[in-house]
């Protein structure tokens, strides 16, 4: 079970009080209306899904209420940062990065542990 | 007798740490035996000279206790205390005797000593690796009607009890700076040195007391004390202090995400007259910072032909039970070793009395202290040597031993042979913390290598085997400043892992290599002939290591053979995944308080037990109970459901729409926030109206609907449907937060605070008018779609006007502490005046009539307002909604799309069925074209004709057309209508 930092309480609460929301920083465009199909296809149905450091939304549903975002990477499941919804996307500390890279190496893979070693 | 002999003829005087006075009695297998308080199931029985505990799994081969821990793959027994506590599964080397156990050996028929199943070892060429998987491929209907009944049945130890669990479980949270796992040498100096901090410290150890090797380890020193003294002394001390926590008899059985790990304690399974209020066991989550895994290592078994007979067991086991138990394996003890430490077991047994027959060891050059020493003791020795064989039907008699690599064998008698093949580091926490192993090349083992999480291991798990260097380890785990010494009289050498000699590919001998799950050397070899390269098919293929144990013993073994089969080294074949439990875990720890009415909690609405009490059946949506009908004596559903329709047309009827969701939408920009989250406009409705409301996703297909009264210029009365006023509420709350922060609005989920009476009928003003105060209810001041804060009763209550039946409708709602009393008046009221209760299936019924639809019944996420007959909810003056630009993509306005229309069947009586397929022409060839399907379909006693409603293409332009509905044993021709089929006009709503 994930320990989250939510950056409204300011406290490191159990995943049981969260609940996931999908990918961070698409942003509704404010002219929706007039948006071409494939400027709609962008903001609703396509989304990243990427391995590795990935840019989420969480809601402190249990507790707060609040949504926030979230920089976490998806191989290790370690947060490298939590911080408030409307915030631009906040780059990772180059340290917190540097590891989480590093670790992404030497993580297990469906590859490495589950199919062939070779 | 005295009390010693009592409880075993293999009790040595003077051995062992148990207090002879302190008996319990307990059966097995329906004979009485003699334990001392402290004995396991196992030393118990060994005392007495049982050896024969169970048979195998696969081939039945008597087999007894091989090792003294938690890691036993082969004494697994049946423990009851009486009828409904009863556990299959038991290891008899974990399992502690309590005064009364009844204890019993499994997988057998008719008895231990002959078991019928048994002939499957002499079938054993037939049941080779993957021989289900071959065999069993052909007629595939036979699979789940032959085949798979049949192996259930004779696969798996233990039976299953039958009878609810009497007892019940604990849970608790905990959260911690640093947990140490393991309270062995390693973990007790960590818990030392962390306590030295002021940090808060949890330390855990599964066995009753800490101690961990040095229950067997009888000659290391710590502090010049003796080891297992140390450890206890040890242990009071930390329980002293306020900052540690010591559980014994608990297990690490989960190392997950983020310094989370499950523990089990168990509480009363070792204590003969248990408290009831005590549990049975308790779970433990604990979110900690740090953790330190002293987890130790566990010994590994000699793979030889035919090395699972009762009396063969590790040295380490055979130790424990002698140095803890005072309980000797046998009086002639036979050691079959490739390292050191089996000859300390031997040394100790010497000592003791027993006779030791010979220690054969697989090396050429074993350690020489242990050499020298067994030399002082008298005990041969003879290195370069093998056991190929071992003789004796029930109990090993004999083993046979020749020198390697050359053919002349001798047989020498023994009674029990204990075995070592070296130690393998528990490193199986360190792997589900998703940590890196690494292969220690020089000792064949894995051991920890990169951490994922903030832990680290310290002593036999980690590979530090030196006593020193360990307890040096473990102070600087910790993390404090402590100095303590050790002293330990051999430094072990040695070890192997694979088939030893006379066991290799050459030999068609059934050497085991995992008991649990009767897998040989051989098989694996076949596995790996057989196509299989990965570990994780050979894993799969042979069943290696997947029994309960998890392969403890066997991975290692298993690996290096299929990695010499292969011809790859071993960290290239790889080691399989570690996953938790470490241990098995109860059902009913893992459930623990979620049983009966807990399991799923039911939410009742304030008039519920009212309900009840006028024999309402119940049926549940979401996690609600609703009153579905309210039968008289004597009535079936059916006939229940028709008088209610009829009732409420007639008279009038009172239904409970309390779980309707609610949300209270106030603030200044309210108006402009519910503008934005559905498809109407909401700046239009003055206060004290009420409009039917569609949300759609930002898509474009039906999210929710229902009514939303305005109360005042900045205060929304939002009601959503029953099942979906969370999700509505997230959807509008994540609007709220991320897309519109700008408007000043506030949300509230008021669902369970209003209690909602909704008084359907034509009788409907005259039922409610006397209990109203503070609002004229005439047409003229209060109109269909009106809503009005008043009071009901004397308590202050919001008032609709609202239909969902096509009556004139009102729908009352007052906080919820006064539902029951203000239904049981109006209820009262209602009788009087011939009105009636009514549930959902009539209010299904009625909304059909109308052609009113149901969120989730006739839609299903692909609907949007037009295809459901409702783009006049759609606003065309607004330039921004959700789901506005959703509703202009090209297949949501294309011609042809799937529309809700009504059906009626060409034969009155018929009434379709729900989910029924729909087609133009029936005598297609199949598969036929599916113009849509039924969605609701109900008989209409007022309309004395049954009526459906059905998504069909093009739906509306189809009005009079005859399509048809195959059912399996029939064709039934329906007829495309208007979706109204009662009170076309709607006259009736207005009263």
């Amino acid at each position: 079970m994930l320990l989250i930092h939510c950056p409204y309480c300011e406290e490191d609460r159990s995943e049981l009080e969260f609940r996931w929301a999908g990918e961070a920083h698409v942003v509704r465009p404010e002219n929706i209306a007039a948006i071409s199909d494939e400027e709609f296809a962008e903001f609703f149905f396509l989304r990243n899904n990427e391995k590795g450091l990935t840019y989420e939304r969480w809601r402190h549903i249990h507790g707060c209420g609040r949504f926030f975002n979230a920089a976490r990477d998806t191989v290790s499941d370690r947060f490298l940062m939590t911080y408030k919804a409307g915030l631009p996307k906040q780059p990772v500390p180059v340290a917190e990065k540097f590891a989480a890279i590093a670790e992404e190496k030497s993580v297990e893979t469906w590859e490495q542990t589950e199919g062939d070693a070779r | 007798m005295s009390a010693s002999s009592n409880s075993g003829a293999f009790r040595i005087k003077g051995a062992g740490r148990l207090t002879p006075a302190r008996t319990a009695r307990f059966t097995f297998d329906g004979n009485s035996y003699t334990a001392l308080e402290g004995d396991t199931v196992a030393s118990a029985l060994l005392a007495h000279g049982v050896h024969l505990l169970g048979r195998s799994f696969k081939y039945h081969r008597p087999r007894g206790i091989l090792t003294a821990g938690p890691e036993e793959p082969n004494a697994l027994l049946d423990v009851s205390r009486d009828a409904a506590r009863r556990q299959p599964n038991v290891r008899a080397t974990v399992q502690e005797v309590f005064d009364g156990a009844k204890i019993a050996s499994q997988n057998r028929w008719p008895s231990l000593k002959y078991d019928i199943g048994a002939v499957n070892d002499l079938l054993a060429p037939f049941f080779a690796a993957g021989f289900y998987y071959k065999t069993f491929m052909w007629p595939k209907e036979a699979w789940a009607k032959i085949y798979e009944p049949i192996i259930r049945r004779s696969a798996g130890l233990g039976v299953s009890p039958t009878e609810d669990d009497p007892d019940h479980y604990a849970s608790r949270y905990v959260h911690c700076d640093v947990l140490i796992a393991g309270a062995g040498v390693a973990g007790l100096t960590a818990a030392l040195s962390a306590a030295a901090t002021g940090k808060k410290i949890i330390l855990v150890d599964e066995q009753p007391e800490v101690g961990g090797a040095l229950h067997y380890d009888a000659s290391t020193t710590i502090d010049g004390q003796n080891g297992y003294d140390w450890a206890q002394a040890t242990a009071v001390k930390l329980k002293a202090m306020p900052n540690v926590t010591v559980l014994t008899r608990t297990t690490v059985f989960g190392y997950y995400n983020h310094g989370f790990l499950g523990l089990v304690e168990r509480v009363t399974d070792h204590v003969a007259k248990p408290s009831k209020d005590a549990p049975r066991e308790r779970l433990w989550q604990v979110r900690t910072s740090k953790v330190i895994l002293a987890t130790g290592s566990i010994e590994r078994h000699m793979v030889f032909a035919n090395n699972d007979r009762p009396g063969i067991m590790l040295a380490s086991a055979a130790r424990n039970f002698l140095n803890h138990h005072g309980v000797t394996v046998g009086h002639n003890v036979g050691v079959y070793t490739a390292h050191d430490s089996a000859y300390e077991a031997a040394f100790d047994l010497k000592r003791a009395g027993v006779s030791i027959a010979t220690i054969v060891d697989s090396r050429d050059k074993p350690g020489e202290a242990v050499l020298a020493e067994a030399r002082k003791l008298g005990i041969d020795v003879l290195s370069g040597h093998a056991v190929v064989d071992t003789s004796g039907r029930l109990r090993i008699n004999s083993m046979t031993v020749a020198r390697n690599g050359n053919f002349d064998r001798r047989k020498i008698k023994v009674d029990a042979l204990i075995v070592s093949a070296g130690w393998t580091p528990s490193v199986h926490l360190f792997s589900q913390s998703r940590g890196k192993l690494k292969f220690d090349e020089a000792n064949q083992r894995f051991v920890p290598d990169v951490y994922a999480q903030n832990s680290v291991s310290a002593g036999a798990c980690n590979g530090t085997d030196n006593l020193a260097e360990l307890i040096d380890e473990a102070i600087t785990a910790g993390g404090g400043r402590i100095a303590l010494s050790g002293e330990n009289r051999f430094d072990w050498t040695g070890g192997m892992i694979g088939a030893a000699e006379g066991a290799g590919p050459d030999h068609a001998v059934k050497a085991f290599v995992d008991f649990q799950h009767d897998v040989t050397a051989k098989d694996i070899r076949l596995a790996v002939r057989e196509g299989m390269h990965s570990i994780e098919h050979i894993k799969r293929f042979t069943t290696n290591g997947m029994a309960s144990d998890q392969g403890k013993l066997s991975n290692m073994h298993g690996l290096a053979i299929a990695s010499e089969m292969l011809g790859r080294p071993i960290p290239q074949v790889g080691l399989t995944t570690f996953r938790a439990p470490y241990t098995p875990v109860t059902y009913g720890t893992l459930i623990n308080h979620s049983r009966g009415e807990l399991f799923d909690p039911a939410r009742k609405t304030p008039m519920h037990a009212l309900e009840e009490a006028e024999g309402a059946e119940f049926e549940d949506v979401g996690n609600w109970k609703r009153a579905w009908y309210f039968p008289k004596r004597g009535e079936d559903m059916h006939t229940s459901v028709s008088r209610e329709c009829k009732t409420v047309r007639d008279v009038a009827g009172v239904f409970d729409a309390s779980t309707l969701g609610k949300i209270e939408v106030v603030g200044p920009d309210a108006a402009a926030f519910l503008n934005l989250l559905y498809t109407n406009a909401w700046d239009t409705l003055k206060p004290g109206k009420c409009r039917y409301g569609i949300m759609t996703r930002e898509d474009g297909f039906i999210y929710d609907d229902g009514v939303v009264g305005r109360l005042a210029e900045d205060r929304f009365h939002v009601t959503t449907t029953t099942g979906g006023a969370p999700r509505v509420l997230n959807h509008m709350e994540d609007y709220l937060q991320t897309e519109f922060p700008h408007l000043k609005v506030w949300l509230t989920s008021t669902t369970e605070q209003w209690a909602v009476i909704a008084v359907q009928g034509p009788q409907a003003r005259e039922i409610i008018e006397p209990f109203v105060d503070g609002q004229d209810l005439s047409n003229e001041a209060f109109p269909h779609m009106s809503v009005a804060e008043c009071t009901v009763m004397g308590v202050p209550a919001r008032l609709f006007r609202v239909s969902f039946t096509g009556e004139v409708g009102y729908e009352v709602n007052v906080p919820a502490d006064y539902g029951a009393a203000v239904w049981k008046a109006i209820w009262e009221r209602a009788q009087s005046m011939g009105a009636c209760l009514y549930g959902t299936e009539t209010m299904h019924i009625l909304r059909a009539e109308k052609g009113y639809l149901i969120v989730g019944q006739d839609t299903d996420g692909t609907v949007t307002p037009d295809d459901a007959g409702y783009g006049w909810a759609v606003s065309k003056k607004k330039t921004d909604f959700v789901g506005i630009r959703g509703l202009k993509r090209p297949d949501l306005v294309r011609e042809g799309r799937k529309q809700l229309v009504g059906i009626l069947t060409k034969d009155p009586k018929e009434v379709l069925e729900e989910g029924g397929q729909i087609v133009a022409d029936p005598n297609q060839p199949k598969p036929m074209t599916m113009l849509g399907h039924v969605t609701s379909s109900y008989w209409s006693e007022n309309l004395g004709r049954s009526i459906a409603i059905a998504l069909v293409a093009g739906g509306r332009s189809r009005m009079g057309e005859t399509l048809y509905v195959p059912m399996a044993d029939k064709t039934i021709a329906v007829e495309v209508t208007d979706m109204v089929f009662f009170d076309k006009e709607g006259g009736r709503i207005n009263g």
